[in-house]
């Protein structure tokens, strides 16, 4: 049995949550991250950090992101060629169910970190899905990128298992989008590939609202 | 209150053991099975027949068909707990009219008579000025039916979520908890006695899709039929997926959701977060109501047995009792 995960980056765009162009990115392994349970609506967030340039400072003012449930997407360090080295920016982008970002701006400032700003924000919406049937023999990359060709909606994590060549596969697949009608929408399109393909698709029972 | 019963399977013998065993004020007057009946407007000797169903296989007189008990026995209530036929509803669509047409209260744990006809049968009894009642017929023991009568009175109901098939929630908990296949789960659930030799009815979502349509037309009175249940089984799930939904810190419960706002009838395998009120154990049922008022209100219990579902009946039989008494 084969047993294989993968993480794509949610990296694309990260500029555009910003104002201006950002230079080149470290991207944080996002494996090692927390990852918080949370059926909801995420809120995606970029923020400018000013801390103080000395060592544990940055985990310091990491750590109340994981305490409210968060997930760290980017952290940017930028050193301004003209700064005084007192000083440290640091850009993040992080994720956060939804209503926790006010506790978050408390919790960074009790650490001593100036917010230089909060960035714009958007909803996150993330579902997950697992799909079984031949799905090697039925193109998974096809099943794939006809979510992620939408250009609303992506599958950012895929988790599969193949028994022997001829019996069915089972897949997990989360897909993430901007909002809640693109989720409905993305499914919908999942809905008719799996009908087509003849896979059984399994969705998950939405929060009771 | 004088009682006619129809069927003496499981159900029916859990019905006239805790009638006979309990002093509830109920009393049999009229009694059938598929082969015989027997009836005294004085009350029957109730373990003397179910003893002589058990020897004989019949329980009373072979000329007495249940048709002779309904029409000719002296009885206030029947109660038909017959086997469910999902394609025609007969003979109990039958049997229950004949007892609406004679003025008197009708009680049944029959899926096939309230999902086929229940707007006729409805009209029948408030016609006569009887009650239908049918508690038993979604969910066993628990008391779905007298909960959105009287305790949620008033509320609106805006989504009913439930797990309606104790069959496939015991397939899928020992899938997900010992890793078995769907086949070895089900030979299991066999051995228990909790599937039958065909389990097609049960792990195709059609016993849970009837269920769901009984509890869309009695709250929404709406007239949908089992061919609007949008209906996937589990017979097709895999070790894998389970596994899959596990990882996550979720499982796969078969759900039968009724939204009527979004237009949603559907029964079909979901991903649930294990910590989820409805994910119950076993043979267990759950039915969660969201409702404008009390907000989400969750049931837990047993889905089936013949003790179980007597008890939802005579939650009936007394609730006709307490409403109708000296006046039926």
């Amino acid at each position: 049995m084969l047993l294989f995960s993968f993480r794509k980056l949610y990296s694309a765009g990260i500029s555009k949550f910003f104002g201006y162009a950002v230079p080149a990115c470290k991207i944080k392994d996002l494996s090692k991250l927390p990852c918080y349970y949370w059926s909801g609506g995420f809120v995606q967030v970029s923020m400018k950090l000013e801390m103080k340039d000395s060592p544990g400072q940055l985990v310091a003012a990491l750590k109340p992101i994981s305490d409210v449930g968060g997930n760290i997407i980017a952290v940017i360090h930028q050193r301004e060629p003209d700064s005084d080295h007192d000083t440290l920016d640091v850009q993040i982008v992080l994720e956060l169910p939804e209503g926790r970002l006010e506790k978050l701006v408390e919790l960074l400032k009790e650490q001593g970190v100036h917010i230089q700003r909060i960035g714009e924000q958007r909803l996150l919406y993330k579902r997950t899905v697992i799909l079984i049937g031949h799905l090697m023999h039925t193109g998974l990359s096809d099943t794939v990128d006809q979510i992620d060709s939408t250009g609303f909606a992506e599958v950012s994590e895929l988790a599969m298992s193949m028994p022997a060549v001829k019996d069915r596969s089972s897949s997990r697949l989360t897909i993430k989008s901007v909002s809640k009608e693109d989720m409905e929408a993305a499914l919908a399109i999942l809905r008719r590939v799996s009908q087509q393909k003849s896979l059984l698709l399994i969705e998950p029972l939405e929060e009771i609202a | 209150m004088k009682i006619a019963l129809i069927g003496l399977g499981s159900v029916g013998r859990g019905v006239a053991e805790m009638i006979a065993k309990k002093d509830l004020g109920l009393t049999i007057t009229g009694l059938a099975d598929s082969k015989s009946g027997a009836m005294d407007s004085g009350g029957l000797d109730i373990p003397a027949l179910l003893a002589k169903k058990k020897k004989n296989g019949y329980c009373g007189d072979t000329n007495l068909a249940a048709l002779d008990i309904i029409n000719k026995a002296d009885y206030e209530v029947l109660v038909e707990v017959t086997p469910t036929n999902a394609l025609s509803g007969e003979p109990a669509i039958g049997y229950i009219k004949a007892a609406l047409a004679r003025k008197k209260h009708v009680v049944t744990s029959n899926k096939g008579p309230i999902a086929l006809a229940s707007k006729e049968l409805r009209a029948l009894a408030q016609k006569g000025g009887v009650a239908l009642r049918y508690e038993a017929t979604v969910a066993g023991a628990i008391p779905i039916m007298h909960t959105l009568e009287q305790g949620l009175a008033g509320n609106e109901i805006l989504a009913l979520y439930g797990v309606l098939n104790g069959t496939c929630n015991y397939i899928l908990t020992r899938m997900a908890a010992e890793g078995l296949t769907y086949e070895q789960a089900l030979m299991e659930a066999r051995e228990m006695g909790y599937a039958e030799a065909d389990p097609t009815y049960d792990v195709k979502g059609i016993d849970a899709a009837i269920k769901l349509v009984i509890l869309a037309n009695t709250i929404w009175g709406n007239g949908v039929k089992l061919n609007d249940v949008d209906c996937t089984g589990i017979d097709l799930l895999t070790p894998d997926a389970l596994r899959l939904a596990e990882d996550d810190g979720c499982t796969i419960r078969l759900i039968a959701e009724a939204i009527p706002r979004k237009h949603i009838l559907r029964v079909s395998p979901r991903i649930i977060e294990k910590n989820h009120p409805l994910v119950v154990d076993g043979t267990l049922n759950a039915l969660t109501l969201e409702t404008d008022m009390a907000k989400e209100i969750t049931l837990i219990g047993r889905g089936a047995g013949s003790v179980e579902t007597a008890s939802a009946i005579i939650g009936d039989l007394l609730f006709i009792k307490d409403r109708y008494d000296g006046r039926a």
